[in-house]
């Protein structure tokens, strides 16, 4: 690893732990009350989403508006998973529970990702988006089906085993996860196939089978999410994992800069805590909303980073160089 | 020793025949050119040569095994790669990050290990950055390394092309109009790398080509097709003045 | 049997309508490659429309259906105009979101404007019930059908004998080819959008009509599916959003009458999947393969 890796992965690291901290002692303090608690805990869980999203949307350049189906299947496999566990009498810890229960919700959805990618993948563009759709409502109907986890009335007496402490960590741990696999092998892989399928094949990339890994991996991701949400809201509903809820995470992923992964972090942030802000107007909300998506597409359709990152790293670097041309006498060179 | 081999391979599009039983047997280390007019079909020929078409008709040999169900990669994988005749690289991808595209096959660890950045990803990264900044130099190109491939000037997106083409070590290089857009000079340059890596990395060339000079000065064996059939086959003296050629090119 | 003839009739009512709005996805589609997500929403308004005009001005039934069709075609072009035509060069994604956030908009405008609750919307054709045998058809199905037929038939002719309709097929085919014929291409794209909102507002209508209620966010499973029959069909073209649509309409109303009523929306949706996994040019479509 050379200088300049290490010094930003120390600059990142430094950064989590301060923002944590921060979080941590605003929470001890009671300065941040349940409510605000509670948006921030969500606002993790959308940016968990809106970056497992980015894997097929950025990363391979699909149009994927199914998301909230294995976001709904992770969160049900979950939640059915824990409450038999809970059941059983074990006397497991709650972080143990947690844990397992994300796995079981992202194994559940990964493998469903893997079924439905591989004869959808096949399909390009606007065919593609609309067949992930149909998979998603099918999910969705399947649930307002499916008597066992409650039907349309819902699944009820999930354990909240989620507090902000557990979810932030887990946030970080997956943006690291994600991060790592775009600037691998197989992240660079799979955006060559969005780059130039035909080009990325010729080089010798298996193109279908890294196509269903990607998302396959998403639906994972997306079923990590719906797991951390189920065991939040303590209470699933089929409808909250509808078509709407698909398009608002594409959304999101789209304003961020599809394939900036950074660029998700701060479009979830603020697209989940704004419209809690402003729930005064919740009327006009949506309204809003919609007008800034039209006005983004129009005038600034890549996003707020279009395809790159932003580095804290970099950053910093910016505002020292710029605070050391300001110090030299006359603005004279910088060494 | 033939390392390539097509047997009355023939592409049909509905009604249309663009490729009609076409015939060809590389040796190991040969340079060999394929020329005649616009839409003779020999984009089509290296299409069905490397899987991304598949013959209505004939048998396709690639060092002993028969490739003519295969997909493009698992060719790569036996041995054999090509450029675009409209160059197809990764835009918004760096010059070397396209090349490691090639490379992927050579770089070994698994998704978790990259994930979680073991030593084996930072180990089996250094060798491959390592390696295609190797193959860059060859081009002339290093300090475009990090520069994004849309960016680079079209002569160097050409060498690129090639470059990347080299990195998945193949035995049978198929070069689709790889002069196309350059000037004298460019060609010139191109004409002595790619015998420069005929000869470093011990492969067959065929390429596609119309600029005469350099067919004429580096191919030691010339296919000429036209109307998807090969019209005439031999050493660039021989095609230079074959009536038959001259017709396909100039007409009656 | 009667059953069956009767949640056939059943299906042609329900196909005709999604025929209908079926079209405007389908023309937009051919013209400009973009699925127009607000299209329900049109729909939505024309029925709102058509409910304020019999409603609040107490207009003839044919006046309802004209002023419907009329003021959704100008809100369809000014759409068209304002949100999608900047973005006529733009990949394809970004007016796909555009088209999103349209779709948004005016749900959302709707719930503002008319509040949520549902409205009635009256009954504006007269209501009688014919029997054939053991089977009923009111004359509001008859209407819908033969309205639909109509509109379907004058679209076809349109499309295949006016200077107009030829233009929209030679801009669907090559939008630069029809600029150096001389064709302007903004007008026709107007035009289609136009004649697409009327098709969709008089779906609208009828659906309305069809199921008394009227509400903001009616337009999103009509339009979900009048597209997958469009998709269905063969999107881009016209005899296909048709088909499309009356099969769909069927496929839901049989479904909804044997099996269950539950899982009706599903069985179109994996319609559209099994459709576009091995056809994916729909019925009527052609194949065709990307150049390399």
């Amino acid at each position: 690893m050379d200088h300049n890796k290490k010094k930003a992965y120390l600059v990142n690291t430094v950064a989590v732990v301060a923002l944590y901290l921060v979080f941590f002692l605003l929470i001890q303090t009671k300065t941040m009350n349940n409510y605000f608690v509670g948006i921030a805990i969500m606002t993790c869980i959308m940016i968990i989403m809106a970056m497992s999203l980015n894997i097929v949307a950025g990363f391979l350049g699909e149009m994927a508006l199914g998301h909230a189906g294995f976001m709904a299947i992770g969160a049900y496999a979950s939640a059915s998973f824990s409450m038999v566990l809970i059941d059983s009498g074990l006397p497991l810890p709650h972080l143990v529970i947690l844990i397992l229960a994300m796995t079981v919700g992202g194994i559940v959805a990964g493998i469903f990702g893997f079924l439905i990618g591989t004869p959808t993948l096949r399909l390009r563009g606007d065919y593609l988006g609309i067949v992930t759709i149909g998979f998603s409502e099918i999910i969705r109907i399947f649930f307002i089906n499916f008597g066992p986890t409650g039907g349309a009335a819902g699944l009820k007496g999930i354990t909240r085993l989620v507090n902000f402490h557990n979810v932030y960590w887990v946030t970080i741990v997956i943006t690291f996860l994600i991060f790592t696999l775009g600037r691998s092998k197989h992240g660079r892989a799979i955006i060559s196939i969005r780059e130039d399928e035909i080009a990325s094949e010729a080089a010798g990339i298996p193109t279908t089978r890294y196509k269903v890994l990607a998302f396959s991996l998403a639906a994972f991701f997306a079923g990590v999410g719906g797991a951390l949400y189920a065991h939040y809201q303590s209470f699933l509903e089929p409808s909250k994992f509808g078509f709407m809820f698909s398009i608002e995470m594409f959304v999101i992923v789209v304003l961020g800069g599809l394939g900036s992964l950074t660029g998700s972090i701060i479009s979830a942030i603020v697209l989940t805590v704004l419209p809690e802000m402003l729930r005064s107007f919740a009327e006009y909300r949506l309204l809003v909303y919609s007008l800034v998506l039209i006005i983004m597409m129009i005038f600034r359709p890549q996003g707020i980073f279009g395809r790159s990152e932003f580095s804290l790293t970099a950053f910093i670097e910016s505002l020292i160089q710029r605070k050391n041309v300001k110090n030299s006498i006359g603005g004279g060179e910088a060494s | 020793m033939t390392v390539l081999s097509a047997k009355n391979i023939t592409m049909q599009f509905g009604g249309l025949t663009a490729v009609d039983q076409f015939n060809l047997e590389l040796s190991a280390n040969e340079l060999v050119g394929l020329i005649g007019p616009n839409g003779a079909g020999k984009t089509t020929i290296f299409n069905m040569l490397t899987g991304v078409y598949v013959p209505t008709m004939g048998e396709i040999v690639l060092n002993d095994q028969s490739i003519i169900k295969k997909t493009p990669h698992e060719i790569v994988k036996l041995g054999a790669s090509r450029t675009f005749q409209n160059i197809r690289l990764f835009k918004d991808l760096t010059a070397v990050e396209n090349v490691k595209i090639a490379y992927h096959n050579f770089i070994d660890y698994n998704m978790v290990q990259g994930m979680f950045r073991t030593k084996k990803f930072w180990d089996e990264e250094k060798k491959a950055q390592e390696e295609c900044m190797k193959l860059l130099d060859i081009f002339d190109m290093g300090e475009y390394a990090d520069t994004l491939a849309k960016n680079l000037p079209y002569g160097q997106q050409r060498k690129l092309e090639i470059a990347r083409a080299l990195a998945s070590d193949p035995k049978v290089l198929m070069l689709d109009e790889p002069a196309a857009g350059m000037n004298p000079n460019e060609t010139a340059e191109l004409m002595e790398t790619i015998h420069f890596i005929r000869n470093k990395f011990d492969i067959t060339v065929l390429l596609i080509e119309h600029d005469m000079k350099l067919v004429m000065g580096i191919c030691e064996r010339i296919i000429v097709v036209d109307y998807g059939k090969t019209i005439a086959e031999g050493t660039p003296d021989e095609i230079k003045n074959n009536p038959d050629v001259i017709r396909a090119y100039l007409g009656d | 049997m009667n059953l069956f003839l009767q949640q056939l009739i059943n299906g042609l009512n329900v196909g005709s309508i999604y025929a209908l709005i079926a079209i405007g996805y389908t023309m937009v589609y051919g013209i400009i490659k973009l699925i127009n997500f607000a299209h329900g929403e049109i729909m939505m308004f024309g029925a709102y429309f058509a409910f304020i005009a019999a409603t609040s001005f107490h207009l003839p039934v044919w006046a309802v259906l004209l002023s419907s069709m009329v003021i959704m075609a100008i809100i369809g072009v000014a759409i068209e105009f304002i949100a999608y035509r900047p973005l006529r060069n733009a990949p394809r994604l970004s007016a796909l979101i555009t088209a999103i956030g349209v779709s948004l908009f005016l749900q959302n405008l709707a719930l503002i404007i008319f509040k949520p609750d549902p409205k009635v919307m009256p009954k504006i054709f007269p209501e009688t019930i014919y029997k054939l045998g053991e089977i009923e058809i009111s004359s509001t199905t008859l209407i819908t059908i033969g309205l639909s037929l109509f509109f379907m038939v004058l679209l076809d002719l349109y499309i295949r004998k006016t200077k107009q309709g030829r233009a929209m097929r030679a801009v669907s085919e090559d939008k630069d080819a029809a600029i150096l014929m001389g064709i302007n291409v903004n007008r026709t794209i107007s035009l289609t959008f136009a004649v697409g909102s009327a098709l969709g507002a008089l779906g609208g209508v009828l659906y309305s009509v069809a199921y008394i209620q009227v509400y903001p966010t009616m337009g999103v499973m009509p339009g979900l599916k009048a597209f997958i029959a469009a998709v269905l069909g063969g999107i881009g073209i016209i005899p296909g959003a048709m088909l499309g649509g009356f099969i769909i309409g069927m496929v839901e109303t049989m479904t909804k009458a044997y099996l269950s009523t539950t899982w009706a929306d599903a069985i179109v949706f994996a319609i559209l999947i099994i459709v576009l996994l091995f056809k994916p040019t729909g019925i009527l479509g052609k194949n065709t393969r990307e150049k390399v």
